[in-house]
């Protein structure tokens, strides 16, 4: 596995060669910390906590990590760099993996980057930072498993603009069946334990106890498997 | 040292390589000649294991491709059709990259990569963004990323497509040299080019070797005539 660290090196600094990079994590932070101000009434709220700003996070990453991991395969399939990159000594699974971690490092900075958001909490009241590190924690697993899903999409075509537009539906499905209201639309027309289950494989179930401090291992597990899951499918798409 | 036999690719329902076998000794530079779409990039893409074959089975070393692909990575150096590389980087970046995913690490990478740029040319470039070079220096940096970790197979697509006139030669010169202790296979559409270097001739048509033979011999069919009159009448069929 040591084949992984020059392709994510190459990648990781990949997006910091180009203005992509920058472009993205000026329009994450501003979608981020505008969501919380404007529709999170933030300060209104009067409480020292954030989550009305991690509780975007889900919406956020819908159009965002499909924006950042369309150009994953379909860039290298378009451009044929992706001849050069598996006539290199390396697997397909080493490929996959160092280019998923590279731009799963990418989000997790842009992630990171909000952190003033909790110092300003910090700054003005007494927010419970066990709470803040669950939620930071959450919605970098989060983000792993969209960009699984993106990372797949890109895999399946040489467009772009495809490549985004899968992965937004895709994410969709996987946001919207445990969005409340969703949910008792389907509440209403199948039954009770059907729903539960569909609503088991939302990221917002997931999501939200890490938002309230809750590390539940099945909410990982969840988020780590679905990432799993969809990286071996990246494989066996490109192997085809 | 490669040994292809029966080897056979479709796209769909649609053949493009079907039951090509030939074998390359060290020493030996083979030209593949053959019209567009002959299916020349394809086996090459099989030897190198970036494609699957549909049948058949290429060896390079005596490892066989479908086995382990990496073995067989390891061992050849490929400049594929039109020398893609990541345009964001510079030759330097993109050269140490190379080297490294090919087991050079740290202060290890140095001396390939200075070999590389120095037998290509491309030391006054290096520090420039790929994208922003003419045709020609791309298409030197994909000869460089080939040889770089001085393989013992080489592969190469067209190398000498959009060099000027010297620079053909000296990619030429070079080849020549490399080949004493490797084995070449490349394509080309400039027959003198094959004329000039190449030890041995496979002409390929819609996807079937058509001539295997050394470049006298292919001179022999038609004493007397140009190369190019000897090709058209080999390959006329899809006109
Ligand atoms: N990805 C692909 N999908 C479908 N057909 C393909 C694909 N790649 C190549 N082909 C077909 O396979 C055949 C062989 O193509 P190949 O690129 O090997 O030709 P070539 O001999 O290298 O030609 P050229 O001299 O133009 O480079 C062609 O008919 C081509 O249309
Ligand atoms: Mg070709």
């Amino acid at each position: 596995m040591t084949h992984v660290i020059p392709v994510f090196k190459r990648e990781f600094l990949g997006y910091f060669r180009s203005p992509v990079a920058y472009v993205f994590l000026v329009v994450f932070l501003m979608a981020a910390v505008g969501l919380a101000f404007f529709l999170g009434r933030f300060f209104d709220a009067g409480q020292a906590t954030l989550e009305s700003f991690f509780v975007f996070h889900p919406w956020l990453f819908l159009f965002l990590i499909p924006a950042a991991g369309m150009r994953l395969w379909s860039e290298e399939k378009r451009t044929g760099t992706i001849e050069l990159l598996f006539t290199l000594p390396l697997t397909t699974l080493e490929a996959v993996v160092s280019k998923y971690l590279a731009a799963w490092a990418f989000l997790c900075v842009a992630i990171a980057l909000t952190f003033p958001m909790a110092l300003t909490v910090g700054y003005l009241g007494d927010p419970d930072w066990g709470i803040i590190l669950t939620s930071y924690m959450g919605s970098m697993l989060m983000a792993g498993s969209y960009l699984g899903v993106c990372s797949l999409m890109s895999a399946l075509t040489k467009n772009q603009v495809i490549s985004f537009v899968l992965s937004v539906i895709v994410c969709l499905i996987l946001l919207f069946l445990g969005w409340s209201v969703f949910n008792e639309l389907l509440e209403a027309y199948l039954p009770q334990f059907l729903a539960d289950v569909l609503a088991n494989f939302s990221f917002i179930t997931h999501f939200e106890p890490f938002t309230k401090g809750i590390i539940d291992p099945s909410d990982v597990v969840f988020f780590l498997s679905l990432t799993g899951f969809t990286l071996f499918l990246n494989v066996v798409a490109l192997e085809r | 040292m490669i040994e292809v036999s029966n080897l056979s690719k479709s796209y769909g329902t649609k053949p493009a390589v079907s039951g090509v076998s030939f074998r390359v000794q060290q020493g030996d530079i083979l030209g593949f000649l053959g019209p567009n779409g002959a299916g020349k990039s394809t086996t090459m893409k099989m030897i190198t294991g970036f494609l699957q074959p549909s049948s058949g089975t290429a060896k390079v070393g005596g490892i066989d491709v479908a086995v382990d692909p990496v073995g067989v990575k390891r061992q050849v150096g490929y400049l594929p059709e039109s020398a893609p590389a990541y345009g964001e980087m510079t030759v330097l970046e993109f050269l140490e990259f190379i080297a490294e995913s090919r087991g050079f690490r740290g202060a290890d990478r140095k001396a390939p990569v200075e070999r590389a740029l120095r037998l290509t040319h491309l030391i006054t470039v290096q520090h420039q963004t790929i994208e922003t070079l003419s045709k020609g220096f791309k298409q030197r940096v994909g000869f460089a990323q080939a040889l770089l970790h001085d393989p013992d197979v080489l592969i190469l697509d067209e190398p000498t497509d959009g060099l000027d006139p010297n620079q053909k030669n000296e990619v030429r010169a070079l080849i020549k040299e490399l080949a004493q202790e490797k084995a070449v296979v490349l394509s080309t559409h400039i027959l003198e080019e094959v004329e000039a270097i190449c030890t041995r001739i496979i002409l390929i048509s819609e996807g079937k070797v058509v001539v295997d033979e050394t470049p006298a011999e292919f001179q022999a069919r038609q004493p007397g005539a140009r190369l190019d009159e000897i090709f058209a009448s080999l390959t006329k069929s899809d006109v």
